[in-house]
């Protein structure tokens, strides 16, 4: 449905894109992660047609978004981060504005229906201007969604949302991934490993990972990790639990804390637990602790920090 | 095409909702209602070509261009909504030409409710109407003309004041350059400088000559002007 192909965007010397190549499938959901300013906006932009790439190309639905950008535009559904409203139209005047950009038929059908699919009908007669953020942002969910468009694109959609919204706009996110393709972009990682088949991993404008949230975690997490806290424990505990079958490393985590690293796809938590018994040490705690997507993102985000220092 | 009017009516909703249409109405009409008053005490004469004719109007009329064109597309660049709109299956020929439109709607709206003038120069008098007909007509060729050399700066910048600032002083200098030009007349330059003028394709329309020439000037300041500010929207993206 989607086809980047080395997609690249300069703002005058400055890159904000480099060289993205990557493909979403109809129905997928697809997220974009990346710290602020890793060129996730910019992405978005250009599948939108709203900012023509500096190379490379981008199709949507078959269409180039630079050669036919208004098939293209007709087929997408986008919301910016932070929403551009006119604050003096009623919500209900402004969706209606945006329907009858898009020429659709039917309008004040049309109009009810993305109302109700935001749950923001009974806002539809206030003024935009005197809506709190989150009523905002389901105006501009509903506007992306007035022409049942084949792909959806949000930038940042829960950015700014107090906890139930957020609940709230993932779910109807969910909903319309049903039938659509979305892409949505979050620095945020609960947001986009809840809510999305996939992830591309985007720092400094390159994609750095790809995959599902659970595929990223197995592919990248080297070794199974596993917290084990004892009391009174002597110096040589660190010793101690090396000597265990499979353990690869040991680490001092406080004072009475241990974090192991096992071979990938083995459970030592046995093994640790007899080792520690053995000594006579008080065993308090024994979990493992798989490493989160937050860390996996964390490491590929500084890596790339020391790569780019090294250059 | 039909973008072009579906953007105009909400331009035209935006300058409502607000005071911008209002208060630019209002003063204009006073400034022109105060000065008729004036020429018709002075002047005991009933002729609308006096009032039309002022260089006073002429200045209000530039002012009055620039404030109601200034917010056009610089506010919709600042606040970002130009993002929605051009993200939609709508050209941008088609964004400038509705948003042109509306300010030229509001602009005939204003002209037609200051028709209460002739009207009462024709109970005080006898004034020719047919010239003052055609001086309505140049009037309305002139207001059309820097409407668009407004959309045109307002299109430059995302700041509504620069916009305003540009379009007046383009507008005072297209009324001076003609007194330029008159400095070397039977000159290229100096005749094409007079021609270039806004006001000296204008006199003839107060005398009762509606003459295509003047018309085709102004006309082509206006396309000028919209394909220009087309192009200026193009660009605006590659940077």
């Amino acid at each position: 449905m989607i086809e980047a192909e080395n997609l690249t965007r300069y703002y005058g010397p400055t890159r904000a894109v480099y060289n993205i190549n990557f493909h979403v499938d109809k129905g997928e959901i697809v997220g974009f992660l990346g710290p602020n300013g890793a060129g996730k906006t910019t992405t978005m932009r250009m599948l939108t047609g709203f900012l023509p790439p500096s190379d490379g190309t981008a199709r949507v639905a078959g269409f180039d978004v630079f050669y036919d950008s208004l098939e293209v535009r007709r087929r997408v559904g986008y919301m910016p981060e932070t929403v551009p409203l006119y604050p003096e139209m009623t919500v209900w005047a402004y969706l209606d504005y945006m329907a009858a950009l898009r020429q659709l038929p039917d309008r004040g059908q049309v109009v009810d229906r993305a109302l109700e699919a935001c749950s923001i009908g009974d806002h539809a007669d206030t003024a935009i201007g005197k809506l709190s953020k989150g009523y905002r942002q389901r105006v501009g969910l509903a506007q992306a969604i007035l022409h049942e468009p084949e792909v959806l694109i949000l930038d940042e959609p829960t950015i700014g949302l107090d906890p139930r919204q957020v609940t709230e706009v993932r779910a109807l996110i969910r909903e319309i991934g049903r039938e659509h393709t979305v892409i949505l972009s979050s620095h945020i990682l609960p947001e986009v490993s809840q809510t999305c088949g996939r992830v591309l991993i985007i720092n400094k404008g390159e994609i750095v990972a790809e995959g599902t949230p659970d595929e990223l975690t197995a592919q990248l997490q080297g070794a199974e990790r596993v917290l084990v806290r004892i009391a009174d424990a002597s110096p040589e505990a660190i010793e101690v639990l090396e000597r265990v079958d499979g353990v690869i490393g040991v680490e001092s985590v406080d004072g009475e804390a241990y974090q192991v690293s096992c071979i990938r796809e083995h459970d030592l938590r046995a093994e640790l637990a007899h080792a520690v018994v053995e000594q006579d040490w008080g065993l308090l705690e024994l979990r493992s602790v798989g490493m989160s997507l937050e860390d996996i993102f964390l490491e590929l985000t500084t890596e790339e920090t020391e790569e780019s220092e090294d250059a | 095409m039909r973008n072009v009017w579906t953007v105009a009516r909400r331009e035209l909703y935006a300058y409502f909702s607000s005071p911008i249409a209002y208060v630019t109405m209002a003063a204009f009409l006073a400034v022109m209602g105060l000065l008729s008053w004036l020429l018709i005490i002075y002047s005991q004469q009933a002729v609308m070509g006096y009032t039309l004719g002022s260089p006073w109007i002429f200045f209000t009329l530039i002012l009055y261009a620039a404030v109601v064109t200034m917010r056009l597309l610089a506010e919709e660049q600042r606040s970002g909504t130009i993002e929605l709109v051009l993200t939609a299956p709508v050209h941008d020929w088609e964004l400038i030409v509705g948003k042109y439109l509306a300010s030229l709607i509001l602009f005939l709206a204003m002209v037609v409710i200051s028709l209460y003038q002739p009207y009462i120069l024709a109970r005080l008098g006898n004034p020719d109407l047919g010239a003052a007909a055609s001086g309505y007509l140049g009037f309305i060729l002139v207001g059309a003309a820097l409407l668009a050399i407004g959309t045109l700066t307002s299109t430059l910048t995302r700041n509504q004041v620069v916009a305003a600032i540009l379009s007046v002083a383009i507008g005072v200098a297209l009324w001076l350059v003609e007194f330029v030009g008159s400095r070397s007349p039977g000159t290229f330059t100096g005749d094409f400088l007079t021609q270039l003028g806004l006001f000296a394709h204008y006199f003839d329309f107060l005398d009762g000559i509606i003459d295509t020439q003047h018309i085709v000037y102004y006309l082509s300041l206006v396309a000028a002007s919209l394909f220009l500010a087309t192009r200026v929207l193009e660009t605006r993206r590659w940077r």
